[in-house]
């Protein structure tokens, strides 16, 4: 009924947008948009099998003290909102489809760090029956940082090296160069690999 | 008591402190029929090597501790779980670890072993190369017709352990709740065997995190006990303020994130920075943030001098001066009220678990490890509610009993060296100690220096079974402030 009464008011007939101004603005914003807000990662934190002491100090990272997210990086619990798998310990038998699923359900591009001694390699549960050691044996990692468990300010550093290197926009990032060694991988012969 | 009667009549082996009875196989079947006239006696744990079956009791109310073991006949013992059904994932861990079945076990499902370990039975005294494919995990059938079923974990995001809990939902109630645990299995077991303690050492101390002073200590402890040896009264004095750091530390991250889960924000904080600053003063005093490899068999691994001291008491007054603000914020806000009546655990359950710690107490049940020492004089604080508000309350009044106890050691610690040499001799120990989540026990057998055997029991084996119970009839909503009141880490006992 209203909207048979209501007419809206003339607009101004708008001119279209200048192509040169755009062209140009949408290069400066795509080299400012790497640098800015590419300063922004999501963690996904998928236990591999660990003694929980890792967790404890990620839990730290989180909390009121070192506020993870003033330097634009943040927890989810989705892999699907993820860009980044945090991975801890030694990566057991059991939990790796777990880590395969997650790691296939995250979006490219995507990084791997191995967080912990145990997640570089197995630490001292090596030659176990139960672990496959560490992370790197299921999934390419791109990171790793030591320790056991690491301090919240090692972990720090490790992940904004990480953003550093996700938001300069002139070298070519991490993940495109795996994503163009898969694909190289895939062109190979599957004895190569 | 007339099981008790059975085990004592059995002829024991030598085990530091307490003997451990060997009974026939007809005597332990006698002595689980005679279980249910006794519910006193408390299974606390069940395990096996690769000759018998070893289970803990332990009479609260006595202060008895009782270990009784039964031979393994044509790879086979009387179960216990028809009369203990804390024994149950003990008999699935036996028969994936060691391949004894446990005849006529409430149930014989596979529980450490999802399929996927390269050995079958990685403990036996042959083990057999793993034939079977991956299976999933099999489920017990709905309690009830048209439940909806949610599956939780492994992968969860929450910074926790891996676990995987499947919830039987109807409509926003929770009728039925499994675990299913062993995805962090490492075969930390297995590891232990033929090495020295000291060695054997960093395994242990990675068990669970959360724990790792009080697993270490229980270990260490359990070797010294095995080998008659005395630790110095410094390295004694200095381990007992580790431990209590350890639980102050940790009921301080367990409060964080029990306020966490109710949106009490400013509670959380109120925790994670005491708990950070304690932490930073625990590292410049023992070399580690969590304490890890601190506690060795003999003693302490480093010597702490007045500076280190000076650090720590720094760290701990951090503490002392946040508590009045934290409990300020709990009083006051609306967290105590939302767990008011959450996750009820009756003391009738409490007892047939063997609940210690805080969630034990919390239900009434007067258990504290620490009663054992002469060290001091324990009075742990009890409550009779069982529900979240109650572990939560008390949690908030072992950091109070931790700090007294921090204050009038500090002053007082011996002169002297922090550890000895260790000989090598055979024995057999076990030990006891109370860590944030309760009593952590080790038992172990050396063979002239090195372990032969060895088992260590963490309290998850009787929370988890506490959760499941507790979350059955609980709104859906309100499983995360219930799971979080317990504390739970999967890691030690999926060993």
């Amino acid at each position: 009924m209203i909207g048979r009464f209501w007419k809206p008011a003339a607009a101004e007939p708008m001119p279209a947008a200048d192509e040169e101004t755009t062209r140009s603005l949408l290069e400066r914003l795509d080299s400012a948009a790497q640098a800015r807000l590419g300063r922004s990662l999501a963690l996904l934190h998928v236990n591999g099998g660990s003694c929980g002491g890792c967790e404890m100090e990620l839990r730290a990272l989180r909390g009121v003290l070192y506020d993870l997210e003033r330097f634009g990086l943040r927890f989810v619990t989705a892999p699907a909102q993820a860009d980044v798998l945090l991975v801890t310990g030694a990566l057991t038998r059991t939990l790796r489809v777990a880590l395969e699923q997650a790691w296939d359900a995250t979006p490219d591009p995507k990084w791997v760090v191995a967080v912990g001694d145990c997640a570089v390699d197995g630490g001292v549960f090596k030659g176990s029956y139960a672990i496959l050691g560490g992370a790197g044996s299921v999934v390419p990692v791109d990171l790793t940082i030591s320790g056991c468990p690491p301090s919240p300010l090692r972990l720090l550093s490790g992940l904004r090296a990480l953003l550093e290197a996700n938001a300069r926009p002139a070298t070519l990032r991490v993940a495109d160069r795996r994503a163009m060694e898969r694909r190289a991988g895939e062109l190979r012969a599957p004895d190569d690999r | 008591m007339r099981a008790l009667s059975i085990i004592r009549a059995a002829g024991a082996e030598t085990c530091h402190p307490w003997p451990r009875h060997i009974l026939r196989t007809p005597d332990w079947a006698a002595m689980v029929q005679a279980l249910p006239e006794d519910p006193d006696l408390a299974l606390v744990a069940l395990w096996a090597d690769t000759l018998q079956v070893h289970a803990l009791f332990h009479v609260v109310g006595a202060g008895r501790i009782v270990l009784a073991s039964v031979p393994v006949e044509a790879g086979a013992y009387p179960a216990v779980s028809p009369a203990r059904q804390g024994a149950a994932w003990f008999e699935r861990a036996i028969h994936d670890l060691w391949g004894h079945r446990a005849e006529g076990g409430a149930d014989l499902r596979p529980w450490l072993d999802h399929g996927t370990w390269a050995q079958a039975a990685p403990l036996s005294a042959r083990p057999a190369a793993a034939e079977h494919a991956s299976e999933p995990p099999t489920f017990l059938p709905p309690v009830a017709e048209g439940l909806a079923s949610l599956p939780v974990g492994p992968v969860t995001g929450t910074l926790d352990d891996a676990f995987h809990l499947r919830l039987g939902l109807r409509g926003e109630t929770i009728a039925q709740a499994e675990m299913r645990l062993g995805y962090l299995h490492r075969g930390i077991p297995a590891l232990l065997r033929g090495k020295a303690p000291r060695t054997a050492a960093r395994f242990v101390a990675r068990l669970a995190a959360d724990a790792t002073v009080a697993h270490a200590l229980a270990f260490a402890e359990a070797a010294e006990a095995a080998m008659a040896v005395t630790v110095p009264p410094r390295a004694v004095a200095l381990r007992r303020m580790m431990l209590e750091c350890e639980r102050i530390a940790v009921h301080l991250d367990d409060l964080a994130a029990i306020a966490a889960a109710v949106g009490a924000s400013s509670v959380a904080r109120a925790c994670e920075t005491p708990r950070e600053w304690l932490l930073r003063g625990l590292e410049q005093a023992f070399g580690h943030r969590l304490m890890m490899d601190c506690v060795v068999p003999g003693g302490i691994a480093a010597a702490v001098g007045p500076a280190e001291l000076q650090a720590l008491r720094r760290g701990i007054g951090a503490v002392s001066a946040a508590l009045p603000d934290l409990r300020r914020r709990l009083a006051a806000g609306a967290c105590l009220p939302r767990l008011a009546g959450l996750g009820r655990v009756s003391s009738g359950l409490a007892a047939a678990l063997a609940l210690g710690g805080i969630a034990g107490r919390a239900s009434g049940r007067r258990w504290d490890a620490r009663m054992l020492d002469g060290f001091l004089e324990y009075a742990p604080a009890l409550e009779r509610a069982g529900d979240a508000a109650a572990r939560t309350r008390l949690r908030i009044a072992e950091i109070v009993a931790s700090l007294e106890i921090l204050a009038r050691s500090l002053d007082f610690v011996p002169e002297g060296e922090v550890s000895v040499a260790l000989p090598m001799v055979s024995g057999e120990g076990v030990a006891c100690v109370e860590s944030a989540r309760g009593d952590v026990w080790h038992w172990l057998r050396l063979d002239h220096g090195q372990i032969a055997a060895a088992f260590p029991r963490d309290p998850g084996w009787a929370l988890w079974p506490a959760l499941e119970a507790a979350l059955s009839g609980a709104a859906a909503e309100e499983m995360l402030p219930i799971a979080r009141s317990f504390g739970l880490v999967a890691a030690g006992v999926d060993l």
